[in-house]
């Protein structure tokens, strides 16, 4: 049975990680050459999906209170921090995509493995795939939903995968700050509530109030996009200088 | 001979360690460190008041969106 509130926010969630994993993994295909670099992103991906495997196995453990509570605080710690790059991404550049990424074409190998290819990919889809692995097992433990969450993520690969496949320009345009912001509401909204549920506190209105700390985070998170658009208008010519982490 | 690897295994292990300590400071913490610091007090203030019989479940999200917002005004 699938859960439709996680298996939408773990789409969402992995697929903000995803759009970068795929922007890497075709940049350096289309630079270097496909074959090293998919046995790369494949090798990524097989460690990431045994990761996943191995943790949400162990985590179906822990009593549902100190998982809650634990993996509540982590998510709501995280939630705001995707927030506030959310917020701070789209108040300087809009609901604009990511654009290119550039690879580096020297030193190809005319034959055999390109290592520097197999390398790039593998590093790209496991460090980008971290994210999503540590989203989707925590995600899908504290609700009790792992599946869920796994099919999530394998969807959210499958879809920007092969859009990425089909169309690279097309993965460039998805506005990935718009998407961080809108998991960042969310993850900060399941977060919330699962901290304060596993302090073994009962929410008014049960798992309504989940859709009530989403729209207080998106209330919030509208004002302050204002008040730094605000802001940035008021200053001078000279200090309009974007911050490096809004790039 | 036997010692100059055991000190190579020794600084590997060590900064092995730092990496995977960053990793997850960065990953949980991020660029603003007193974010999950007022999320951590405030969780433990609602469990305090919850013990004592007030009902505090809107603390967290009030203080998470004020702990937000001043991070953006010190950052901006």
């Amino acid at each position: 049975m699938i859960n439709p509130a996680v298996f939408t926010t773990t789409f969402l969630a992995a697929a903000v990680e995803i759009v970068e994993m795929v922007i890497i993994v075709v940049g350096v295909g289309t630079v270097r050459g496909w074959r090293s670099t998919l046995v790369g992103a494949a090798s990524g991906l097989v460690i990431l999906a045994a990761l996943i495997l191995a943790l949400g196995m162990a985590l179906t453990l822990v009593p549902i209170g100190v998982l809650r509570l634990v993996v509540g605080s982590l998510l709501f710690v995280f939630g705001l921090q995707w927030l506030r790059k959310g917020i701070r991404r789209v108040a300087a550049n809009g609901f604009r995509g990511m654009g290119a990424r550039a690879a580096t074409d020297d030193d190809i190998p005319t034959h055999g493995m390109d290592w520097t290819a197999w390398l790039l990919a593998f590093k790209g889809v496991l460090l980008e795939g971290l994210e999503v692995t540590i989203i989707v097992v925590t995600f899908g433990a504290a609700a009790r939903a792992f599946p869920s969450a796994a099919l999530a993520a394998a969807a959210a690969l499958v879809v920007i995968g092969g859009a990425g496949a089909l169309a690279r320009r097309a993965v460039e345009r998805i506005p990935r700050s718009a998407l961080q912001l809108l998991v960042g509401t969310l993850l900060s909204a399941f977060g919330t509530f699962w901290a304060v549920e596993g302090l073994g506190i009962a929410w008014p209105g049960e798992d309504l109030a989940i859709i009530a700390l989403a729209a207080w985070y998106v209330i919030a998170a509208a004002a302050y996009i204002g008040r730094l658009r605000r802001h940035a208008r008021q200053l001078t010519p000279q200090d309009r200088l974007v911050p490096q982490e809004a790039r | 001979m036997t010692i100059s690897w055991l000190n190579r295994a020794a600084t590997l292990s060590l900064r092995g360690l730092v990496a995977f300590g960053k990793f997850w400071y960065g990953f949980i913490i991020g660029d603003d460190w007193t974010v999950a610091a007022a999320v951590a007090a405030a969780l433990a203030v609602t469990w305090l008041l919850h013990t004592a019989g007030v009902a505090a479940w809107w603390l967290p999200p009030l203080v998470a969106v004020a702990a937000t917002g001043a991070s953006l005004r010190r950052s901006g």
